[in-house]
């Protein structure tokens, strides 16, 4: 029952299922479809369009803990990809009025153009405590008529995250030029990589070549670049082939630089271990120290999975930054080879650009 | 690394009298700096000249000053105390200037300046610094020029571009203004404005008008590192003071990418400015092009940083004041979680919404138009899960006879220029039909927010078309509370009561859940109990163990209603903490002490309605209710909280009836043998008429059941009374009318008395300054009284015990009594309040006994014989109280006092004598009273008799005197010189005071009507800020301080000497 039907459409109900067998009754919009996934809170309070093309939520059902979304609608100067990654979103109330210059269309009908289900009205906070308590769980958002239990069966068939190889379903299948050679360049081994992150590298002036992460050390290095960064995408790190390999012949020839899931790599690459978090660090206020200066500053998160601390006795990596909220490491770098890594997002978008200079810095150890 | 070790030492500046633009919010961060900084074991030393603070109770600092706020008083206290630093952050734009004064004066060698560097200040205050200090950052600000002919002008303008707004400089009122499009209109507006402006000066100001404007609460600390504690959106559009819009945070129409270039300024500006503590920034942003310029910066905490801080539960003050000793923002600990540092950015999961409360039902003529002058005297904050939810509860906080968006008369002409009422008026165009887009054209609003006021016409249109079915429908019952309706405006679309709806409710069980705020939505457990209201999910039952009591609080700062309010309510919880029984509090005003979470162990964020109330007693389940303390809007809860079953706390219900119910009032006197003035009740005006005939003008008329004079007048003949009856049908139309007889030319006085139902206290006695007829709000009054003969205070003793026994009294209780002197003195009774009065905390400064904890306990069940109080009389020292009015602020308004209450706060001076004191409070209240120079007199005929003693005395002192020709009259025995009205032609007292030959002015009102002389010269010395009184008492007090300041300096003492 609706008090009122918003935009042109009549609003549906929607169903949201956990896999503790929670069913929450919404209001639907978006797509009439059913989606999977793994549920996440991410607290960020502005960058919805960022995060829903972020290919980093591929696999995941997105919820966001600021109750108003949609507020500024949509623009695709905003997205992080082609199209949305994330599989549902889940609001308290999302927004059929937008108002900003940039605005190209609403939430609502972005979702509904890129067939993904979005459920409002749904008690977010409830739901983020329950997934603060037990930890991310899968899920499913059903826009279309669906009975309990059969909702329930999918939501139990479908493969935990940490099975899933989904950085093949994000990243590029050819090797792409994004701009021609320039005096430096660089490779992007793209797990799920942010058009944020290639901006930030153009904006350093150099020649810049998205890879698939099966590249092979030998072809990478016959593109006769300066460095690699190793972008950030989804799920589990241990499951993307091959790749661990390329990096450490790499390593020994040129700057390596890794991003979020391209951290998790490189560090799984020299002996590191990584574990899923109970429900991981989403959102734009995630304050890092940087141990070398005690400088503290606001990143943005994106991540299930986190190195342990305690793997990196006895390897050559080293923690220079952590995370203030719960200690986690959030930059490692090699006692002597040219790598440097970070598990938050330099790049911003959505979020602050506080260590914007990441790429300044990486572009100068090319030199 | 840890603070600073060698600060030990720290003044902490407070911001004095309530007033306009500077009100509660900053007792709540010198309360919290002084707190916090007594937890790094730094000794602190704090100055304020405001005593209903809570930070100038004796205990709130290692040592406490209730000193005048200027720069020379506080340069004393530097050098008695040989302090090592100040902090001038805490104490609002009043601290930044006595800092920059100290600093100008020499009086800061050696002393450190904690927070903002004394050169930051500068940067930001003054405005070519300013302008110079963004350029170089290369961030833009909106230009401005000042001209002194209309050749300069179009030079100007040349540079600036069109449209440009003119501002005269100085001017009556600030009038004379405009916005300028074209040559043409600039032309027109400027030449005029150069006209208008006693100095012959006008602005231009590039125009950033219907732009949109947000603000961002920056912290940084000495490691560099910043944080963006809070960002808020206004809906009112730039051209409206941001203390006059309505606010929402965080921000709603600003995507990530406008979100985070704001953000990337604002912590370039903190840096480049090298503050150690919070930072407020202001932005205009083009609706089109998000191009945006820096407004302004306010380099200390504010009253946004409050709100910020209420807002998201991230303590500004306190962690401001941390990082002032040096410590970052990782070693403070987030006191929410209690796990996570503060070093990080609160994530809020609701919005807030901030309306500001005005005082315009308090100033006639006034239209209630908003601009860049702060008009509000407070505001209230209400949080919810939709900006629909926030915005109707905000409503109903504001205490103004309406729980929702009402239909509103408008014009064009009013949606375009904005008002108090300008966003019912929108609601009233969406009613009428008019589109979303067309209103957002009209009124700069962006269409996001119109929409939102829509969704609440359409979910009113709903719940009429479906009719009262609605109450059993729990699935759009509980939707229609998701946008925030309450159940008195359900009911009035209805057409039934608010108790039907209430009942409705209870069958289906649904009720508020109460969701915590706790600055990270969700993601860690948070320990600090902060709530809100809301209708996600429905609640479920708490078991209950330990003895709890709620309080509620005040609500909005008014006239009539201010801080003092919050002051008690605060003592409460205080005190019951002490007695080991948990607190419950609820209140809406962001900016005050009571709504910091640690004060209470619990805090509701929620209206003061019926409803709201009773929801928070459900879920809390409460063992009593104090409603003494929160001034009217708790009192008048009573009835419905009695009605329920609530146990209130301490004097019963049915006494506070009986002293507003005139008849059982009297009843009560006759028995007891009180006398008071002749009066009657009536209902019409011919019942009127009848009483004034019987009683014999003039009379007092005044609605029954109302706060702080409202409405409240002296009639002299039966054309006043008629005028008077015909306004006041609109005030209230339950209510009747009182006429009282006026008792002229007496002697007011105020007692405050603790009871505990078997024993009295008089805690004190207040002498008013001014005679009665004036507001005893707006009066200065004096402890220990300096001109009541001994019987008289014997019979206020007496008939205070009889009454509160009679009453039974449980804490405490206020009087106001009048002694007619002539022929022989007579003491009458004028009124009782059963409840805490707003002289709570200037008496328990005066006699050093915290008379609310005290009151408080009491309730509990303890005796007054617990206590060992000393005999209230028992002090040496000589107390003075001077109310502080929002003249200035408000366009047009006269500064003569009467009945209605007009003062927004207090200032308190305390000496060895009642000069001393007057003479310190004066100095508090803004009023530099001169010990030389030309003293201007100008009395109304009644006044004339009583001139040529003052003009002797004001001779004697060696003034130079000036009045006008009636005046100068009645003084002949004394030298005066004769100068012309304004009306008379120049050269005139106006000019005379433009020049600054008048140190002083007396003048009193004559008859009502305000564009008279009296009118002019009164205006010119708000304006000119030169000293002025306009009563023949206040006139006499001021001389007697000027004689007492004239015989050697001012000294300062302690609250902490005085309580040796």
């Amino acid at each position: 029952m609706y008090l009122l039907n918003r935009g042109k459409k009549v609003v549906k109900t929607a169903k949201l299922a956990l896999e503790d067998g929670t069913i929450l009754i919404g209001e639907g919009f978006g797509a009439e479809t059913i989606k999977t996934g793994e549920i996440v809170f991410s607290t960020a309070m502005t960058g919805y369009v960022e995060s829903l093309t972020d290919p980093s939520f591929k696999g995941q059902i997105l919820m966001s803990t600021y109750p108003l979304e949609g507020n500024y609608g949509v623009s695709p100067e905003w997205y992080q990809s082609e199209n949305i990654k994330a599989e549902a979103y889940v609001v308290r109330q999302v927004c059929y009025n937008p108002c900003h210059p940039k605005s190209e269309q609403t939430l609502p009908e972005f979702l509904e153009k890129e067939g993904v289900p979005g459920i409002s009205n749904i008690d977010t906070r409830a739901l983020t405590l329950k997934i603060r308590e037990v930890g991310s769980m899968r899920a499913a958002v059903a826009n279309v008529d669906i009975t309990d239990e059969e909702l329930l069966k999918i939501v139990k068939e479908q493969p935990h995250i940490e099975d899933m190889n989904l950085v093949d379903e994000v990243c590029v299948k050819q090797p792409k030029i994004i701009r021609e050679r320039q005096e430096y360049n660089v490779a992007v081994l793209d797990c799920g990589v942010k058009k944020n992150i290639i901006d930030q590298l153009l904006r350093q002036d150099v020649g810049v070549i998205v890879v698939p992460p099966s590249t092979s050390a030998q072809e990478i290095i016959d593109l006769n670049v300066n460095g690699v960064l190793v972008s950030s995408g989804p799920g589990n790190p241990e499951n993307v082939d091959k790749i661990q390999d390329t990096i450490k012949i790499l390593a020994e020839k040129m700057p390596i630089a890794g991003i979020c899931l391209g951290l998790q790599i490189i560090s799984l690459a020299y002996g590191a271990k990584i574990y899923k978090m109970k429900f991981g660090h989403r959102g734009s206020n995630q304050p890092v120290k940087n141990l070398k200066t005690d400088h503290v500053f606001m990143t943005a998160q994106n991540h299930s999975f986190a190195i342990d601390p305690d793997s990196i006795e006895g390897t050559d990596l080293k923690i220079t930054q952590i995370n203030l909220n719960d200690n986690t490491p959030e930059a490692i770098e090699h006692k002597t080879l040219p790598i440097s890594c970070i598990q938050y997002h330099p790049e911003a978008g959505p979020g602050p650009h506080d260590s914007i200079k990441f790429f300044e810095d990486f572009v100068e150890r090319l030199k | 690394m840890p603070k600073d070790a060698s600060i030990k030492k720290v003044l902490i500046i407070g911001s004095g009298p309530i007033q306009i633009g500077q009100a509660a919010e900053f007792d709540y961060s010198g309360s919290q700096a002084c707190k916090s900084l007594r937890e790094e074991n730094v000794e602190t030393i704090l100055v304020n000249s405001n005593p209903a603070t809570i930070q100038t109770d004796i205990d709130s600092a290692d040592k406490v000053y209730v000193e005048p706020l200027t720069a020379d008083v506080v340069a004393k206290i530097i050098e008695k105390e040989k302090v090592d630093a100040i902090l001038p952050t805490m104490g609002g734009q009043t601290g930044l200037n006595i800092a920059i004064d100290l600093e100008k004066m020499g009086a800061l060698e050696g002393i450190r300046v904690l927070g903002s560097p004394i050169e930051t200040i500068n940067n930001v205050e003054d405005r070519d610094l300013f302008g110079k200090f963004m350029d170089r950052l290369n961030e833009p600000i909106p230009k401005c020029q000042a001209v002194n002919s209309l050749e300069e002008a179009y030079e100007a303008v040349k540079e600036i571009g069109y449209p440009v707004i003119v501002r005269p400089g100085f001017t009556l009122g600030g009038t004379g203004g405009g916005i300028a499009n074209n040559k043409k209109e600039f032309e027109e507006i400027v030449t005029h404005g150069l006209e208008m402006s006693f100095i012959n000066q006008v602005l231009i100001d590039e125009s950033v008008l219907g732009w949109q404007e947000f603000e961002y609460e920056v912290m940084r600390d000495k490691n560099d590192s910043c944080i963006i504690v809070c960002n808020m959106e206004n809906i009112d559009q730039m051209g409206i003071h941001t203390g006059e819009s309505v606010v929402v945070a965080p921000t709603q129409t600003l995507s990530d990418e406008d979100n985070q270039k704001l953000r990337r300024a604002s912590i370039k500006i903190i840096r480049a400015l090298g503050i150690e503590g919070g930072c407020n920034i202001q932005f205009a942003v083009h609706p089109e092009t998000k191009e945006y310029k820096v407004i302004e910066v306010n380099p200390r905490v504010s009253r946004s940083s409050a709100l910020a801080s209420k807002a998201t539960g991230y303590s500004i003050a306190k962690v401001s004041s941390k990082v002032a000793l040096g410590m970052t923002l990782d070693e403070i600990k987030n006191d929410i979680t209690k796990e996570t540092p503060a070093s990080f950015e609160p994530a809020v999961d609701y919005v807030i919404a901030k309306v500001p409360r005005w005082p315009f039902d308090k100033f006639k003529g006034n239209t209630g138009e908003l601009g860049v002058q702060m008009q509000s005297t407070g505001e209230v904050m209400a949080i919810g899960r939709t900006i629909e939810e926030a915005l109707q509860k905000s409503i109903r906080s504001l205490d103004i006879d309406q729980e929702a968006f009402e239909y509103t008369e408008y014009t064009d002409y009013d949606l375009e220029h904005a008002t108090d009422q300008r966003f019912f008026q929108i609601y009233s165009a969406l009613k009428d039909g008019r589109e979303v887009e067309e209103l957002a054209e009209i009124t700069k609003i962006n269409s996001f927010f119109i929409n939102k006021i829509k969704d609440i016409v359409d979910v009113e249109e709903k719940i009429q078309s479906q009719g009262i079915s609605v109450l059993d429908d729990s699935d759009v019952l509980i939707k229609i509370k998701q946008y925030g309706f309450s159940d008195k405006r359900i009911g009035e679309l209805l057409d039934v009561t608010e108790d039907t709806v209430a009942q409705a409710r209870d069958k289906i069980g649904l009720r508020p859940e109460y969701k915590m705020v706790d600055t990270c939505a969700g993601e860690f457990e948070a320990k600090t109990p902060y709530y809100y209201g809301t209708y996600d999910s429905l609640p479920e039952d708490k078991p209950k163990d330990k003895k709890k009591i709620a309080i509620l609080g005040a609500g909005p700062i008014r006239i009539g209603q201010g801080i003092e309010f919050d002051y008690c309510c605060v003592h409460a919880a205080l005190a019951l903490k002490d007695e080991n029984v948990e607190t419950i509090l609820i209140n809406n005003n962001p900016e005050t002490v009571s709504t910091d979470y640690d004060i209470s162990d619990r805090l509701y964020f929620e209206p003061l309605t019926k409803e709201d109330v009773l929801n928070v007693i459900k879920e809390e389940k409460p063992d009593g209710v104090i409603v003494q303390f929160g001034g009217q809007t708790s009192i008048n809860l009573a009835e419905s909280l009695n009605d329920a079953g609530i146990e209130i706390l301490g004097t019963p219900f049915e006494s506070i009836d009986m002293v507003e119910d005139r008849e059982q009032f009297t009843e009560v006197l006759n028995e007891l043998g009180i006398p008071q003035a002749d009066y009657g009740i009536t209902n019409s005006f011919e019942d009127a008429l009848e009483a004034a005939h019987n009683i014999g003008y003039p009379v007092l008329v005044r609605p029954s059941y109302v706060l702080g004079g409202r409405a409240m007048e002296i009639v002299y003949d039966d054309n006043e009374l008629q005028d008077y009856m015909k306004e006041a049908v609109k005030v209230s139309k339950e209510h009747p009318i009182l006429v009282d007889k006026f008792l002229e030319d007496s002697i007011e006085l105020d007692v405050d008395a603790l009871c505990d139902g078997e024993d009295v206290y008089v805690c004190g006695i207040m002498e008013h300054i001014e005679e009665a007829g004036i507001h005893s709000g707006d009066s200065a009054c004096v402890i220990p009284p300096q001109s009541v003969p001994e019987n008289i205070i014997e019979q206020v003793e007496e008939y205070t015990r009889k009454l509160a026994l009679k009453l039974g009294v449980i804490g405490l209780i206020n009087i106001q009594y009048a002694i007619k002197m002539d022929p022989e003195p007579k003491l009458y009774i004028i009124e009782a309040n059963p409840r805490a009065s707003r002289t709570v905390p200037f008496v328990s400064k005066s006699i050093g006994i915290p008379i609310a904890k005290i009151a408080s306990k009491l309730m509990l069940g303890k005796k007054l014989s617990d206590f060992e109080l000393k005999n209230y009389a028992d002090i040496d020292h000589v107390s003075v109280k001077e109310s502080v009015f929002p003249f200035l602020k408000i366009p047009n308004a006269d500064s003569v006092l009467g009945p209605e209450m007009k003062s927004t706060g207090e200032s308190m001076g305390i000496d060895k004598n009642f000069g001393l004191a007057y003479y310190k409070a004066q100095l508090s209240a803004s009023m530099r009273l001169p010990t030389e120079g030309k003293i201007f007199l100008s009395v109304r005929d009644m006044d004339k008799p009583k001139i040529e003693s003052i003009a002797k005395k004001a001779k004697e002192l060696g003034f130079g005197l000036i009045a006008t020709k009636g005046t100068a009259e009645a003084a002949p025995g004394v030298d005066i010189d004769v100068i012309r009205k304004v009306s008379q032609g120049s050269p005139n007292i106006r000019d005379a005071m433009i020049n600054g030959e008048v140190a002083f002015v007396i003048n009193t009102p004559s008859g009502k009507q305000s564009a008279d002389d009296g009118y002019i010269i009164r205006r010119l010395a708000i304006e000119l800020g030169i000293p002025y009184v306009t009563t023949i008492a206040g006139a006499n007090a001021v001389l007697t301080a000027i004689e007492e300041i004239s015989k050697g300096e001012l000294n300062v003492k302690s609250l902490n000497e005085y309580a040796e």
